[in-house]
């Protein structure tokens, strides 16, 4: 059928911030899916409360609102602009579930807008737990003995009938959060209350556990004539029990004989067949190791991020396909994008094998559990290509730059053989490397599968990697060997630390002896058709595949690598927007990255993608290779920068930017003559290497202090110490990994934090603006809540933020982007960090101020001026909109970890909120990033003794406001003191006025507990937030940031009445 | 130990030698199945050939003798990137390896198959030969020249008839290199089997009062079968029901006047769309062919077609006019590839019913 000519104007739905669970995938997803649209000639009306995002981007989309994602608020935009249809399967959970609701409330059909795709019917059969389980049986397919249950005592009756353990899955929730294994009726009573509680209907499902079975996911496609194919299909290497999102995964299978994997295939057919799927879709399955039996475990009636790691395992781009089914295609219509002469109603075959690992957040939360199980709790992921499966592994594994690109692991050398093996039970994020570890001690793959149900198949896999580790230590590096650990997909750097060769050796013997890497295409087809998509792996097969394009000048620009708190999906936006840049100004671009989840690893971004780790090795074969006139590194965060060194050693010319000057601004004392000869001041500090060193800087300074490692991102290892204790703890923290730089210690000073991106030229600047920061310097940038433009700030201190804005980025000769964070204290103005490279804030900062920053910067590093660009210099006009970043946390999903926000950053992910009047602005973005703003409830208050005073205020505020005030004993008295009435709450943990009580009741509205020092998870304020956080209840660690609750308190408008802001307009 | 693959253009492939040795000629050809290779090196069809794997990781799940499209391997060779150390699956008999040597098929692992592919698809399929001694080029090419292999169908083919099931529905199927799951299929819905080897006269495949007959797959070049053709030819103009699978498509074709010609590089894998143009739906099939038949030598007042290829346009279905026969070039019986489309079972079975 060809496109509806019915659909005029659609309107597309973003997924939001990004949380875990719910990250980059839809972005790639969304972009293509605007990008699919506008070029059927479609209106394209899109919201997404998330700035960071490509999708947002002014030339995505006709009309765009980054707007809260709520119900309420889409109404007001379907209301405002009309559109005749709505995509809601692109969009991740969030999307979905508001056309759902939009839809059940019959809104969609009173404003004459049709759902896209599947029809509700089929989405609620797919979604919700009992519906889907009547829909399977009615197809005689299997599912896990399971029960939808409402309340706790039913969930323990139904465990009873069919035997502990059994897993809980509350419905409707992202990432499986609130859900769990339990082994005991008393987890399974936690577990439950927790899940009813979060789920948006107040539901879970209890299901037999079934631990141990081969989990295999296929990803399938189904148009509107009922033509379905499947594009591909996943093994987890993690068995059943760890959330898929957690698990390493291969595609395609490897374990699945035929017969197996053509029955599941045929199951998932039949099942997307029968709930009438009209788009993409995923299946996931449970495989009894040990005969046919299997059952359907969940499906998940959109784009995921399972279809992200599908289209970019195979070259199939499901979002895209899926989007012309939604408007009316079949896939007998819709070409093959990477062969160009084939249709899209095929099924993709692979000549490689694709790795996929999680990246965890566990080095931002010393106090998280890190085990795995059914919640998810990865960031990010990585994908490698190779032609061996040991190659993926070990390529996946330097991608996730945790500064081990082996299986080993040094830690594991001092355990003992029992404690390793004891290892085994504990499913966490080293699983890999404990198997290899017991390995190498001798175990046999027999008895690891008996220890860890992971298939033979795969830990022999392992044992080849272990067992060549061992080849490297005892025997002479033949050339035989050698091409075997690359074909393996060792390093040089790791062929030389075991085989004692220096690593300018192992690479000479190899350049000599022509092992060298040659890249393979990824075309969908295994070579059996003539494929033009310039999407590269590499192998140590002869034969290199790449081609030369012509004569235009080649660029390599670096990406970001995985998803991580402090580098998100700001950098891909970055990256992106510089190679369309570049390719506009007649360069040839080619791109590095190994994220399958982001934009700028869709082969359609750059002339040439290379699918690749970022380290200096993998990138040095692909400069080899492409032979490159210059990189750009300042656009892919901390992963680019770090190989600037390399770049330049291999001879590569760096744009933008040179490395020499980069280390100006991250090197103490350079750094610190660069700020003197502008004469700008900076918070006193020295750097130290050792515990004693500094506290004896400290003791100087004067405490509080700030400690932080250079050259990270993120705030990685930031904190400030109060005391000499603290200072030993924090040092030690930064030295459990070897440092090449020396760790700094500054006077911490309590002052206003303002934020600058800026584009230098070498001669002038252009600031798109200045942010401020609502909470004082001591809270991360990224973690702050940030206002563009300032409200608070001076006429005088604004000229003085440009003029040393202006003076430190040609002192640094800056050219192309630099961001620089400033304080304000006691009426001074202070530089506290510069960093020539793109921020966090820049997709934001251009958003809200029309300037295109990157494609300014590009053409700034490609050697144009800015004066003759066409937006000026110095800064730029300010804009009469009010644009609040608010940063979006990830807490609920990561046990244990402590919510209190300081110097180190936790936020996964952001929201926007845009308003002519700041308080508006400030409701939309709180509402955007989750938190309901009450007009009247109660609060729980309890602060540190040293914020006692500066609460008082607000707390007399939200007093005459209305709020029943709680707080905790020490607190209580002073507010009593002050005339507030108040409940005191005794920070004991049982009775019905005991915190826990009141927060798993439901019964408080938000908190605000300031922390008390140190990272121990033992006292009563981690407790206390952690439950906040597992009960999804506000928890605000700094009085500026309740401060700013207060502001959104007080605006009288309804979400109803703010005005939504279409941002092509601003 | 040391082998390699000598193209009949000149190339050398070089790669560790598996399986058995020995060393043969053989035409090259290459299967795009990510999983059941054990149904492919036991698919008669691919007598005489060796087989290239583009999947670069085989013997993953071992040797299952329930999962065997025929009692032995049949390919000539297999040519793989890297054979599994360790397969793992419940069902798992012995490795792969340990099968080829008992069923004297040579292979060679290490090989960039990916490279061979390619050469294969922009060259068309080619003889070779695998040999552990290059030494002599010149005559291993002039021997790789004079390979012609011939009588495949008589040599894949059972030597004796026999009969399998215990089913209502009478079929009669004539053995061209039948792979095992076309009988099953039929098995699977209440069918007697009679199975004939591909020289059987027409009175003899009648003789059991078939309620539908089926002409299986075989490998080669269909004109090659001349007693085949004119089996068919009679059967044709008999009145019983027929179906035929790939070569069997082909021999009614070319008995009824159409040509077939070959493909250039052949269709094998499990990844093909056919669209069913009575449905319009398209089907993803599994394939093993390098001859078609040719669409403008189609009597258009005998067949009509009834399905297309979606890649290439090629003709994999004809339905014949007043006659209750239709046949398809995939393989509807899949093994290996999807299941999607058995209908033509069901299709042939109701079809018998309705007579």
């Amino acid at each position: 059928m060809p496109r509806n000519k019915n659909i005029k104007k659609v309107l597309v739905i973003g997924s939001g911030p990004i949380i875990i669970g719910q990250a980059a995938e839809f972005d790639y997803a969304g972009t293509q899916a605007c990008v699919e649209l506008k070029k059927e000639g479609l209106e394209v009306i899109l919201v997404n409360s998330n700035p960071a995002t490509i999708m947002t981007d002014k030339n995505m989309a006709d009309k765009i609102y980054i707007e809260p994602l709520t119900v309420k608020t889409v109404k007001k935009i379907i209301e405002k602009e009309k559109p005749d249809s709505i995509l809601p399967n692109l969009g991740g959970q969030t999307g979905l579930n508001i056309a759902m609701e939009l839809e059940e409330k019959g809104f969609l059909k009173e404003n004459k807008v049709t759902l896209l795709g599947t029809s509700a019917e089929g989405i609620k059969n797919a979604e919700d737990r009992q519906a889907f389980k009547d829909m399977m049986e009615s197809i005689n397919e299997p599912c896990v003995a399971s029960k939808v249950v409402n309340n706790v005592e039913d969930a323990v009756s139904f465990s009873r009938e069919i035997g502990l353990p059994v897993i809980v899955r509350p419905a409707y929730t992202l990432g499986g959060t609130g859900g769990g294994i339990a082994y005991t009726e008393e987890q399974l009573r936690d577990i439950s209350s927790n899940g009813l509680h979060l789920s948006r209907v107040c539901q879970v499902l209890i299901e037999k556990c079934i631990s141990g079975w081969k989990e295999i996911e296929y990803e399938v496609i189904r148009d509107s004539k009922g033509n379905c194919i499947t594009v591909c299909n996943m093994e987890n290497i993690n068995p059943v029990g760890v959330h898929t999102g957690d698990s390493i995964v291969v595609a395609p299978s490897q374990t699945l004989a035929d017969r197996e994997y053509q029955m599941l295939r045929t199951s998932a057919i039949k099942i997307i067949s029968a709930l009438k799927i009209e788009g993409g879709c995923n299946v996931q399955f449970a495989l009894n190791p040990n005969s046919f039996e299997y059952a359907v475990i969940e499906v998940n009636p959109r784009v995921s991020r399972s279809s992200a790691l599908a289209s970019k395992a195979t070259g199939y781009p499901i979002a895209k396909v899926a989007t012309k089914i939604a408007i009316g295609y079949t896939l007998d219509e819709i070409k093959n994008a990477v062969t160009g002469k084939t249709y899209a109603c095929f099924e993709p075959v692979l000549d490689y094998v694709v790795v996929k690992v999680p990246k965890w957040p566990f080095n931002k939360f010393l106090t998280a559990s890190r085990e795995l199980g059914t919640q998810m709790k990865a960031t990010g992921e990585v994908m490698a290509i190779a032609p061996t499966l040991e190659a993926g592994l070990m390529k996946a594994i330097r991608s996730l730059e945790e500064n081990v690109d082996s299986l080993i692991l040094p830690k594991f050398s001092s355990y003992t053989d029992e404690q390793i093996r004891n290892e085994l039970k504990n499913v966490n994020n080293e699983t890999l490397w404990v198997v290899a570890e017991n390995l190498r001690r001798g175990m046999s793959t027999q008895q690891i599968h008996e220890a860890t149900t992971i298939d033979t198949f795969f830990i022999s896999k392992i044992n080849n990697l272990v067992k060549l580790e061992e080849e490297l230590k005892t025997n002479n590096l033949s050339i035989d060997l050698l091409k075997k650990a690359k074909v393996y997909g060792y390093t040089d750097r790791v062929i030389s630390q075991l085989s004692k060769i220096s690593l300018e050796e192992v690479k000479k013997l190899r350049k000599e002896n022509g092992i060298i890497a040659a890249f393979k295409m990824v075309d969908t087809c295994a070579a059996e058709f003539d494929a033009e998509t310039p999407y590269y792996y590499s192998s140590y097969d002869d034969e290199n595949e790449t081609e030369e394009n012509g004569d235009r000048k080649k660029v390599v620009v670096l990406g970001s690598g995985p998803i991580r708190i402090g580098q998100g999906i700001e950098f891909d936006y970055c990256s992106v927007h510089s190679v369309w840049s570049l390719k506009k100004k007649g360069y040839e671009t080619i791109i590095v990255n190994n994220n399958p989840e982001t934009v700028s690893t869709d082969f359609d971004i750059a002339d040439k993608l290379y699918f690749e780790p970022l380290t200096s090795e993998d990138v040095e074969n692909i400069i080899d290779v492409e032979k490159p006139y210059g990189a750009i590194v300042q656009f892919g965060g901390q992963t680019a920068i770090k190989l600037t060194r390399a770049l330049k050693e291999m001879g590569v010319k760096i744009l933008g930017t040179q490395e020499e000057d980069m280390d100006r601004a991250e090197d103490r004392e350079l750094f610190d003559e660069a700020l003197n000869n502008c004469g700008i001041l900076r918070p006193k500090g020295s750097t130290v290497y050792t515990v004693e060193e500094a506290k004896k800087v400290a003791n100087a300074l004067g405490y509080p202090v700030l400690v932080r490692p250079s050259y990270v991102l993120g705030g990685q290892g930031m904190a400030i110490a109060y005391d000499d204790s603290e200072i030993t703890e924090f040092i030690n923290e930064i030295n459990k990994t070897v440092q090449e730089h020396p760790i700094l210690v500054d006077k911490y000073m309590l002052g206003k934090e303002l934020e600058v991106d800026a584009i230098c030229d070498g001669e002038d600047i252009l600031i798109p603006g200045i942010m401020e920061h609502l909470e004082r310097a001591g809270i991360h940038s990224g973690d702050s809540i940030s206002v563009y433009p300032t409200q608070n700030i001076s006429e005088e201190h604004q000229k003085k933020i440009i003029e040393y804005t202006e003076k430190i980025a040609k002192e640094l000769n800056v050219i192309g982007v630099l961001n620089i964070q400033f304080i304000i204290c006691e009426g001074e103005v202070y530089i506290i960090e510069v960093n020539p490279r793109s921020s966090r804030t820049v997709p934001y900062i251009s958003k809200v101020t029309n300037l295109p920053v990157i494609d300014i910067a590009t053409r700034v590093i490609l050697g144009e001026k800015l004066k003759n660009i066409g937006y000026g210099t110095g800064i730029y006009r300010r804009s009469e909109y009010i644009a609040i970043k608010m940063p979006v946390f990830s807490f609920e999903k990561i046990k244990n970890a402590d919510t209190s926000l300081g110097p180190e950053m936790k936020s996964t992910g952001e929201v926007l909120g845009v308003s002519k009047s700041f308080s508006d602005a400030i409701v939309k973005a709180f509402i955007a990033s989750g938190i309901n703003i009450p007009k009247t409830g109660n609060v729980l208050i309890t602060v540190r003794d040293k914020d006692k005073e500066e609460m008082l205020p607000l707390a007399k505020k939200l007093f005459n406001k209305g709020f029943n005030i709680y707080a905790t004993k020490g607190t209580a008295t002073l507010l009593k003191n002050n005339g507030i009435e108040v409940k005191v709450v005794e920070k004991i943990w049982e009775g019905a006025e005991s915190i826990p009580n009141l927060l798993q009741l439901g019964k408080i509205n938000f908190i605000i507990n300031t922390p008390t020092r140190g990272k121990e998870s033992n006292r009563d304020g981690f407790k206390i937030r952690r439950l906040a956080a597992e009960s999804k209840i506000p928890c605000f660690t700094s009085i500026d940031t309740a401060n700013a609750l207060y502001d959104a308190i007080e605006d009288t408008k309804t979400e109803e009445e703010l005005e939504v802001v279409d941002i092509t307009e601003v | 130990m040391k082998g390699y693959l000598v193209l009949e253009n000149g190339e050398i492939f070089e790669g560790e030698r598996i399986g058995y040795e020995k060393d043969t000629c053989l035409e090259v050809v290459f299967n795009t199945s990510m999983a059941g290779y054990l149904k492919v090196f036991t698919d008669p069809s691919y007598s005489s050939q060796g087989v290239v794997m583009t999947y670069p990781l085989i013997g993953n799940y071992g040797v299952i003798p329930e999962d065997m499209e025929s009692k032995k391997v049949w390919v000539s060779a297999v040519f793989i990137h890297e054979l599994a150390e360790t397969a793992s699956n419940f069902r798992k008999v012995k490795d792969l390896e340990e099968y080829l040597i008992e069923n004297e098929v040579p292979g060679l692992k290490n090989v960039n198959t990916r490279k061979l592919t390619k050469i294969l698809r922009n060259n068309g399929t080619m003889r070779g030969k695998i040999t552990s001694s290059i030494e002599n080029k010149a005559e291993i090419i002039k021997e790789i020249k004079e390979y012609k292999p011939t009588n495949l169908v008589g040599m894949v083919s059972t030597k004796r008839s026999y009969v399998t099931g215990e089913g209502d529905i009478k079929v009669s199927l004539l053995d061209f290199g039948c792979k095992e799951n076309i009988i099953r299929e039929l098995l699977k819905r209440n069918c007697t089997v009679y199975v004939y080897p591909q020289d059987t006269p027409k009175d003899k495949i009648l003789e059991c009062n078939p309620d539908g007959i089926v002409l299986s797959n075989g490998p080669g070049d269909p004109e090659d079968c001349k007693i085949g053709i004119e089996t068919v030819k009679e059967l044709y103009n008999g009145n019983i029901p027929i179906l035929g699978i790939c070569l069997g498509h082909q021999l009614m074709g070319l008995a009824t006047g159409a040509k077939t010609a070959k493909l250039k590089y052949g269709h094998r894998g499990p990844n093909h769309p056919v669209k069913d143009l009575k449905t319009d739906k398209v089907y993803i099939t599994s394939q093993n062919h390098g001859y078609y038949i040719k669409e403008d030598s189609i009597d258009s007042k005998k067949a009509e077609i009834s399905h297309i290829n979606l890649n290439d346009g090629t003709v994999e279905g004809l339905r014949y006019k007043d006659k209750d026969i239709f046949t398809v070039q995939f393989h509807p019986e899949a093994c290996p590839g999807p299941e999607d489309t058995s209908y033509i079972f069901d299709e042939f079975l109701s079809l018998i019913s309705t007579i």
